[in-house]
């Protein structure tokens, strides 16, 4: 009954997207034709290339106007290390330039690559080059990293202090229902009282990492703006932390569900067995997807809504722009934190699974003539 | 004319998927909290993680879509 609306929806879209095909297929040479125009037009505008070089890592920090901070970059190479500043990497126009070091130096589509006598990059020598650089987001991170010791060291000692018989003061006030909540909600359901306490550090970690970048990552000037959140790589490393810790806390019977998931047919055991072995995998690597696309597409949100001001070409379109601008950033904020929750909430969900005790209710006739012996 | 691409569409279509995903997750909290407004906090909390569920999806299907595009 309910599902027959959804058909229909479903049904109206598979045919207007059948239908738009030949529109699509005529259509598609003019536009190339006029997104090559677009772009050998000089100062003309385009907006994928503005808010995907805005989400992107960068080797400066944009301040305002022509005013950025040029970052090192650290360069490991045969030859040995390199540093220099990033600003020799641009002329003064902000085009990328060659920099004579051991080697010659060039940005490519932002990535460090080594060129040779002629010019053009030197793919062999490229491959060995590795670029330790403190870019825009490993900056961010720094900045981050010194804003949680600082509230979380000076929370700390305000504890060692006192102790907890006084009512907490100042930061401590600030930190406590936070840690309580990540305790109370996040670690306490999905771990259980007996094991949850061997794994709030980790679970605290990454809730406030997550966090602090997130709310970073949404304020537009100098000690945010950089993406952190919204880097995959950023994701991935967290996303392997819990596969490490999800699997080192495995026991048994968590093994024995994934391979030979009790109480089934044979049959249904060689079929479960490479879907749930699957699952292992599948649950770090949804982790970083889901944070990497929630931030990404908030901050994209945002951009090509300013983008609109730019697009219609008139300074009225921010009337529309900006209080939209607002809204997305308010929601934003509610997805910063909820996202910080999720990943602590789905991570403390799988260690739980992982590490659940075997529980024996397989078998609930027998059970419940035990139970019926025990009441008579 | 029609500009742009079947990435688009694409990202349209998870559009779709979401919003059909979350209102049904609405419609089941409003009742769920109409029969019981006494657990009214569990099912909210409970209703903006599975929401998030969703969401996630629908933004997969956009990450998807720029790499296409790109």
């Amino acid at each position: 009954m309910a599902l027959r609306p959804i058909k229909s929806i479903l049904a109206l879209c598979f045919s207007l997207f059948i239908l738009l095909q030949p529109t699509k297929i005529l259509a598609s040479e003019p536009a190339t034709a006029s997104a090559e125009h677009a772009k050998t037009e000089e100062g003309s505008f385009n907006v994928t290339e503005t808010i995907l070089e805005h989400i992107k890592d960068d080797h400066s920090w944009h301040l305002w106007g022509h005013t950025s901070i040029a970052l090192p970059v650290i360069l490991y190479t045969p030859a040995g290390f390199e540093v220099f500043s990033s600003a020799k990497l641009v002329d003064e126009h902000h085009e990328p330039a060659v920099y004579k070091g051991n080697f010659d130096y060039k940005l490519v589509a932002g990535k460090t690559k080594i060129l040779n006598e002629a010019g053009e990059v030197d793919i062999a020598a490229s491959k060995k080059l590795w670029d330790f650089s403190i870019t825009k987001n490993v900056a961010s991170l720094f900045i981050s990293v010194i804003i949680l010791l600082l509230v979380i060291l000076t929370a700390a000692r305000a504890y060692k202090k006192t102790g907890i018989t006084s009512a907490p003061k100042g930061l401590q006030s600030f930190m406590e229902p936070i840690v309580l909540f990540v305790r109370d909600e996040i670690a306490l359901p999905n771990i259980g009282a007996k094991r949850y306490a061997k794994y709030m550090p980790f679970l605290l970690t990454i809730f406030f990492l997550i966090l602090t970048n997130n709310f970073l990552g949404l304020i537009p000037l100098f000690p945010g703006g950089a993406n952190v959140s919204g880097n995959i790589a950023f994701t991935m490393t967290l996303a392997v932390c819990v596969f490490i810790v999800v699997n080192l806390s495995s026991n048994k019977n968590y093994w024995e569900h994934i391979f030979w998931m009790p109480g089934m047919h044979w049959s249904m055991k060689l079929f479960l067995a490479p879907i749930e072995l699957i699952g292992v995998f599948n649950k770090p690597i949804s982790l970083m997807i889901r944070l990497f696309a929630n931030i990404t597409a908030g901050h994209i949100l945002v951009l090509s809504l300013v983008c609109l001001i730019f697009i219609f070409k008139t300074v009225y379109a921010a009337a529309i722009a900006v209080p939209f601008v607002i809204f997305i950033f308010l929601i934003e904020l509610l997805v910063a934190f909820l996202q910080a929750y999720i990943f602590t909430m789905l991570t403390a969900m799988y260690i739980g699974m992982a590490s659940e005790e075997a529980h024996h209710d397989h078998h609930p006739a027998t059970e419940g003539a035990d139970k019926d012996l025990a009441h008579h | 004319m029609v500009v742009g691409s079947v990435a688009a569409i694409g990202a349209g279509l998870a559009a779709i998927g979401a919003g059909i995903g979350i209102g049904l997750i609405g419609k089941g909290a409003v009742e769920s909290i109409a029969r019981q407004p006494e657990a009214v906090n569990d099912i909210r909390s409970n209703m903006i993680v599975m929401a998030a569920f969703v969401e996630a999806v629908a933004l997969f299907a956009v990450v998807v879509a720029l790499l296409g595009n790109g």
